[in-house]
């Protein structure tokens, strides 16, 4: 499993997995790709580059979260996948996308939550948990 | 944890653990059962562990699980002890409802719907992507962010009607722009007279059913003409600015002792609570502004089709914030912090804060229902004040998950449906459409009927939708 959706009464829930902390974090991105496009397909059409910093391992989640969210509304920016480089509690990430106005039938996310949060180590890699308020 | 029953409709937690405070639902068995179903009591009970909180935690009929405090949450804080928390406002400042009467007789409407509809659609962007064709320079979005609804006075889109009929004058303080984080303009600089997606919308509605002839007549209600009711919020840039002060209130206050950490908050009386406050208020007023120039966009679609369309805003209310009120507790009148998270204000008559022509009546309320449903206009009361601090409802609550309603529900099935009630529809996302289909939410009419029984909310109207444009 890369991500998965749970149900949540009025927001978004998701899980994402992977070996590595940077795998979790890029599997996130499918996750909230996904759900922006409405479940089809971001084209990587064009790079951006973003750091992020954070004071735990959950903020730093969220601000990257919250990154993604602000490329949609401020830069007309949608994500598709990303290339995620952690060391600490820094996070340096080769996004992959497409121009938000290309597509028509986009959704919207509102900001990322504390609520539910967690990155946690598991047998076989690292799991996280978030949910966004759309 | 104690379920004590007060009487009908009030079901009351008992003070436990580190509770500061019970926790009292307001809702039918109905209701209550579906509110136990989440986990909105839980969050309920971490609010009462926020320091300053005074006589107890509220949860409205329609409430539902959030983050922090759940959705239909209200808390109150002493202003000299409490605290002010981002997350207990809500990511969307102000999100709110305004309601509009016109002089347009329903049988003339019907005539010209689909021409009406598609003209709103065009001039009021909606969805993701779409930019509106208001976009300033960030001197003057800054004027707007601390004027909020008299900027649209002096720039003419708005009358002084509209700022009369607007909570506080559509201008909250104290404010500062400065406040407000560049991330924040950045996301909303191009989004103002814009609806964003989710469950805002704008409805063009008939008068289904009149309770209160007199109040109905005071808010300038006919029943052979159309209303109008809009609701969105302060978009990206509201969600930024609860976004950005979560982050510095955590930074400085530690998260270690609180029950949820989307709960961080600062002391109101601290330097970054007063800076939350200001930016708040900055958002806030942006959210006025936004439904204002749908507004004079919806107006000037109508005068397209009506020359001599007049339409007049009944009043325009908050449903997402935290403002300094006076209540009285125990016998003594003080000033709180009162934040309402998915919750409608609901003042008594004789509020100084009130528009002189709704002095002896109370505050006008309103309460959209789930998509192609039903919507209700209320009236403020003093029971409120007494019981609910001056609070009730905001909608009709969720109950069914965005990807169960995916899952169970198609869009032909809700278009078929809406037809066959003489609903027209127009929206920018299928899919989106989905996510909002009426069996995703509780009954709106049970939600309205506990406030009215309760007397925290008492029915004046009720609309029926005639054409829907959905974010």
């Amino acid at each position: 499993m890369k991500y998965r959706f749970l149900e949540h009464t009025a927001d978004i829930k998701f899980q994402s997995a992977g070996k590595t902390l940077d795998e979790v974090f890029e599997n996130a991105v499918l996750a909230v790709s996904n759900y922006l496009s409405r479940g089809s397909q971001i084209k990587p059409a064009k790079g951006k580059i973003i750091s992020v910093s954070g004071t735990d391992m959950e903020s730093l989640f969220y601000n990257f979260l919250d990154e993604l969210i602000y490329l949609l509304d401020a830069e007309n920016f949608v994500v598709a996948k990303a290339k995620v480089t952690i060391r600490g509690f820094n996070l340096h990430a080769e996004l992959f996308g497409d121009k938000a106005s290309n597509y028509k039938d986009l959704d919207h996310i509102k900001a990322a939550t504390y609520a539910e949060m967690f990155i946690k180590k598991t047998k076989s890699g690292w799991k996280a948990q978030a949910v966004l308020d759309v | 944890m104690k379920i004590k029953k007060i009487s009908e409709n009030i079901y009351e937690i008992e003070k436990e653990g580190k509770m500061n405070v019970p926790v009292r639902i307001f809702a039918s068995e109905k209701l209550f059962e579906k509110i136990k179903e989440d986990k909105t009591i839980e969050q309920a009970i971490n609010s009462t562990y926020l320091q300053g909180i005074v006589k107890y935690a509220l949860v409205m009929p329609d409430a539902h699980q959030g983050y922090g405090l759940p959705i239909g949450g209200v808390i109150a804080f002493n202003i000299k002890e409490g605290i002010i928390s981002p997350g207990a406002c809500g990511y969307d400042i102000n999100c709110g409802v305004r309601l509009l009467t016109t002089n347009i007789p329903k049988t003339e409407f019907l005539k010209k719907r689909d021409l009406i509809l598609s003209e709103i659609y065009k001039n009021i962007p909606s969805g993701v992507g779409r930019g509106g064709e208001f976009s300033f320079p960030e001197k003057e979005l800054n004027e707007i962010l601390e004027k909020g609804m008299l900027w649209a006075l002096e720039k003419k889109y708005a009358s002084q009607n509209d700022i009369e009929n607007t909570e506080d004058k559509g201008q909250l303080k104290p404010v500062d722009s400065s406040k407000v984080s560049q991330k924040a303009k950045a996301r909303g600089k191009d989004q103002l007279g814009t609806l964003g997606a989710g469950n805002h919308f704008v409805e063009i509605q008939e008068i289904e059913t009149i309770y209160d002839n007199e109040i109905a007549k005071a808010f300038g209600i006919d029943k052979n003409n159309i209303t109008i009711m809009i609701h969105t919020g302060s978009r990206g840039l509201g969600h930024q600015t609860a976004s950005d002060y979560i982050q510095k209130m955590e930074k400085i206050y530690s998260f270690k002792n609180l029950p949820d950490r989307e709960l961080i908050c600062a002391p109101i009386e601290s330097e970054l609570g007063k800076d939350y406050r200001s930016a708040m208020n900055a958002a806030a007023n942006f959210a006025f502004v936004n439904r204002q120039l749908i507004t004079y966009q919806a107006r000037e679609s109508f005068k397209k089709y009506f020359p001599k369309s007049e339409i007049n805003l009944v009043y325009d209310v908050a449903h997402n914030i935290a403002k300094f009120e006076e209540h009285e507790i125990n016998g003594k009148k003080q000033i709180l912090c009162i934040h309402r998270k998915g919750a409608t204000r609901s003042f008594g008559p004789g509020r100084k804060e009130l528009p002189s022509k709704y002095q002896k009546m109370g505050q006008p309320i309103f309460i959209p229902g789930s998509m192609g449903t039903c919507s209700y206009a209320l009236i403020g009361t003093s029971k409120a004040e007494e019981i609910s601090f001056a609070s009730t409802a905001h909608g009709a609550g969720r109950i069914l998950s965005r990807t169960s309603a995916k899952k169970n529900i198609s869009a032909e099935q809700i278009q078929k449906d809406l037809e066959s009630r003489n609903i027209k529809i127009k929206t920018g996302s299928m899919k989106g459409l989905i996510e909002e289909a009426p069996e995703a939410y509780k009954d709106v009419n049970e939600v309205v009927r506990v406030s009215h029984e309760l007397g925290i909310g008492n029915l004046v109207a009720k609309f029926k939708p005639l054409a829907v444009m959905k974010g």
